[in-house]
Order: C-alpha cells, then structure tokens, then sequence
C-alpha cells in the first residue's frame, strides 16, 4: 500500500481538513501460513530487525509475532538513555554503531523518534568511582567515542540543579559527561519501525503467542505454533527480551540468562528544569525530563528473578533517597506512576546477537537494563546475521558460545555495579 | 516487598535478605577431566523457569544462612522455604512440577 509521508506540509493540509484523511500506522494482519522468516517480539528491536531484512535484505515476506501489542514490553518502559560510552572494544562497536543510527533515525524512518542528544553525565562518589571512569574515558577516546571528565563545578555548570556539596552522604566528585548521548521518545521508535517495516510488506501481528516450535529431522526449524495458527518458516529470529528463555526453551535451547524486574517511575510534569541526563551508578539513580515535563527516574534491578512485572517499593525509595540529595529542588515533587519490566541479564552483562546451536534460529536478548540504546544498531546486526546466517563483523563477538570458550565481553566487572 | 519464611528465624521482610540464585546446582565432579561445555553450564547456564522455581536465599541481615525456596516467578508466591539439604521433592511432593 502506499503510505502517507509526514512532512509540515502534509501536517497542514491535513489540519485544515479537520484531521480526518490519517490513515492508519500499519495494518492489522493476520498471519499466513507460511514466512521467510518470522521475528518474534514486537518490541523496538524485534520491529527495527523485520524492517532492516525488508530494506536491506529484501526480505519482505516476513512477519512479527507480538504476544501483547506493539512496544508493550520494555520498549515501553524504560527511561530512554542513550550513550555509547562503554569500556571494551566490542562493545563500544556495537554502542556507539547505534548511537550513530539514532542521529538520522527520524529522517530514515520518517517519523520523529524525538532523538535528543542532550548529554549523558555519569556521576563519580567516590575514589574508585573516579578511576573507573577515568579508565573509560581514555578507552572511548581510544575507540574514537567522545567521553570527557568534569570537575565537581564543571558538572554543575552542566546540570545546575547538582548538589555538590561535600556535606552529603555521597558527594558528586566528578563526572564523566558523553555530549553525544541523551534520550528518545520510546513509543515512536516502535511505532517508527513498526509503521516502515509494515510500508515494506511486513506483517505485524499483535496479540499471538508462539507455543512450540517445530524442528525437521536435521535439526533444523521448520514452523512455529501460535495462539493464532501454525506458521510454517525456515528462518526464526527471537528478541523477545525478559522471555527470551521462555521462547528458545521451546526448541531445547539454554541459555545464560536470568530474568529480572527493573522498575522506573515518573513524576508530575513540571516546566523544563533539567537539561540533561544523570545517572549515578553507584548510588542507583537514573533521571531526565521528558519533553512532556516529567521526571523519568529509573531504578536498579530487584533482588530476585521474576516474571511479574512489577517490584518491590523499596528499591524505588532507595533511588528517590539518591534522587533528593542529588537535586534537593525535587524534594517537594509527588511521583506519578511507577511500574516495571523484566529485563533478561547475562552474567558479563553483555548481550547475545547471534546464531542459535539450532539451524535457523536466531536470538537478540540478554540486553539486561539497558538495551534501548542499543535499538538501532542491534536490530540492524540482527537483521544481517539471519539474512546472512553468520554474524555481522559488529556481533561477532557477542556469541552464546564466548561463556563456554572464555571469552566474556565483561562491562559488569568494568562498571563494578549493575548499569 | 516479599515476606519470607527463613526456615530459622521466621517471617522477615525481604530487606533482610540477598537472593542466591538457582538452587540445586551441583558442582561436577572430576572437575580435571570435564570438557568446556560442561563446566560452562554449570557455571552460567540457568533454567530461567517462568513459573514454579527453586531458588537460594540468604539471611544477611539475621542469622546468616542460606536456605532454599520454592517460588512461582509468575506471581512472586512462596510455596515453600526449606533447609538447605533437604530434597526438593521432599517439600514440593512432585506436584509442583519438574525438579529444577
């Protein structure tokens, strides 16, 4: 079908005529007997793959499976940060690959995904803090990724809201500042792929659970079963986040994953007042402002692996205490919502793009608590890696087999804390 | 906030405690002779159940010990919380699905 651009000029027309001639985003399809591949997850990354074997691949004749609807995962719910600056080499490729797509996603998608790159500062507390970013900054700058060190008043300069008094529990003793980092609007990134991989011919079918899938007698895939039918396909790529584990079980694949909730909250929307993001690894604090006015505050995993989506209170309130310190002016502000998503973590905590030990089936997860940075680019990978049946040079090392051979790609050690 | 049942202090609230992981795993032996793969899963592969799961809890900020547990990841319900050393079988009486 043909699709309507959105450009000022049709923004006006259409205005004039009352708003009435919108067609819709995408189609509502049903699911056909058969596919060339079928991608399953409806999240960002699973739409963003479908759209990149449809334009770059020419894949066309493709599905997504969303059990939910559209973007209802953890595209949905997370607090947005974008930045690139990662410690090993592997993954500063892969961050910042994606960093770079965010900057023209828009324009490429016709559809405003709001990338701001406001800058992304990363508060150090204490000695170790210190040196621990110090370190990444001379190894992003080795990796051609910009990373800079800020004094105590240099961050304030940035973000004046920053309480750097000496006087508090866990004084700001610097800061490592990405200028190039920032947030999107989360929702139109699914919507975004969503509605271009559908203008390609991608079938995007909400509401359908896969419930098996089938192998021939030399191992390989042959069809999925869904709560909507049986789909018959050679080419099976899973992102599929918290239930990744879930979904590889089906066809007798472990994995190295655990499934945690991660929670976030928003408060009352209030006159811009932050300019930029902070985040605080140490004392487990994340905050922007969304363009809508409210805080999005993110904080650190529970305790324990669940499914439930949602958490405990306590790990919010830990986060608010680090929250008002930090920015004494937000003391008085009421939170609005607060909700949580179920984040598959690996133990390097690193993710896993690459080809299963099952022929045909591929998998996208293990992106733990931050994997919407990552949306672009990993979709992108992803989409090379089934189209090709070997991993993009990007990916490559991002295997299910680099636990097995010692290879760890380890951002948790070099973070020392759940990031 | 989880309450839990430390099979030796009682009722607590989760605060209290730090969360050990899967329960059960047990350490190969002849660790000389294994192959990669083997010890790899012993070290990071991880069941992941969605639903019924036995896990291992410890009571930091109480008596200190670890024990196990039986929880419904789907819903967060306790079905049992037991020493460390008992079967599992022995606490779920094989209805609660397979062994971990």
């Amino acid at each position: 079908m043909s699709r309507q651009s959105f450009s000022a000029m049709a923004l006006i027309r259409r205005g004039l005529a009352g708003h009435l001639g919108w067609q819709k985003q995408w189609r509502k399809a049903n699911p056909k007997a058969a596919y060339d591949a079928v991608i399953v997850g409806g999240g960002g990354h699973g739409l963003g793959t479908a759209y990149y074997l449809a334009k770059e691949h020419g894949l066309t004749n493709i599905a997504v499976l969303e059990k939910g609807w559209v973007g209802g995962g953890n595209t949905g719910r997370n607090t947005t940060i974008i930045r690139s600056n990662y410690l090993f080499n592997e993954s500063a490729a892969l961050y910042d690959h994606s960093l770079k797509m965010w900057g023209s996603l828009s324009q490429v998608l016709n559809y405003n995904v709001m990338f701001s790159p406001r800058g992304v500062m990363m508060l150090a507390h204490t000695v170790h803090d210190i040196q621990v970013a110090k370190r990444h900054i001379h190894a992003n700058r080795c990796n051609g990724v910009d990373n800079e060190w800020l004094e105590p008043e240099q961050a304030r300069e940035f973000c004046p809201l920053l309480n750097i008094s000496e006087n508090i529990r866990y004084p700001v003793l610097g800061a490592a500042l990405q200028r190039r980092g920032g947030t999107a609007r989360h929702d139109a990134v699914a919507w975004g792929y969503a509605r271009a991989a559908d203008a390609l011919g991608v079938d995007i079918i909400e509401n359908c659970e896969v419930t098996a899938i089938k192998r021939g007698a030399g191992g390989a895939v042959e069809a999925l079963e869904t709560t909507r039918g049986p789909i018959r396909t050679a080419r099976i790529g899973v992102s599929a986040a918290g239930n990744t584990s879930v979904v590889l079980a089906l066809a007798g694949v472990k994995l190295p994953l655990e499934s945690y909730p991660l929670q976030a909250l928003v408060s009352e929307p209030v006159k811009p007042i932050f300019p930029c993001v902070v985040m605080s690894n140490t004392i487990h604090a994340y905050v922007s402002q969304s363009d809508k006015g409210e805080l999005v505050i993110g904080a650190g995993t529970d305790a324990y692996t669940s499914y439930t989506q949602r958490g405990a209170l306590h790990i919010n309130n830990h986060t608010l205490d680090a929250i008002c310190e930090l920015f004494p002016n937000f003391r008085r502000m009421r939170m609005l919502r607060n909700w949580g998503g179920i984040v598959d973590v690996t133990p390097d905590r690193s993710p896993i793009i690459a080809k299963t030990p099952v022929p045909g089936l591929y998998v996208n997860c293990g992106w733990g608590t931050g994997g919407f940075k990552a949306t672009p680019g990993a979709a992108h990978v992803f989409a090379w890696t089934i189209a090709n049946d070997k991993p993009h040079r990007i990916n490559a090392p991002f295997t299910i087999e680099r636990f097995r051979d010692g290879f760890l790609i380890d951002e948790a050690a070099a973070a020392a804390v759940a990031h | 906030m989880l309450l839990i049942v430390c099979p030796y202090c009682g009722k607590r609230p989760e605060i209290e405690f730090t969360h050990g992981g899967q329960a059960h795993l047990v350490r190969p032996a002849n660790q000389s002779q294994l192959d990669d793969q083997t010890w790899a899963d012993f070290l990071y592969m991880r069941t992941n159940t969605k639903g019924v799961y036995a896990e291992r809890w410890r009571h930091a900020h109480g008596c200190g010990r670890f024990f196990n547990a039986v929880r419904d990841t789907t819903t967060d319900h306790f079905i049992a919380t037991y020493k460390s050393g008992t079967s599992y079988k022995s606490v779920t009486s094989g209805t609660a699905g397979d062994a971990p």
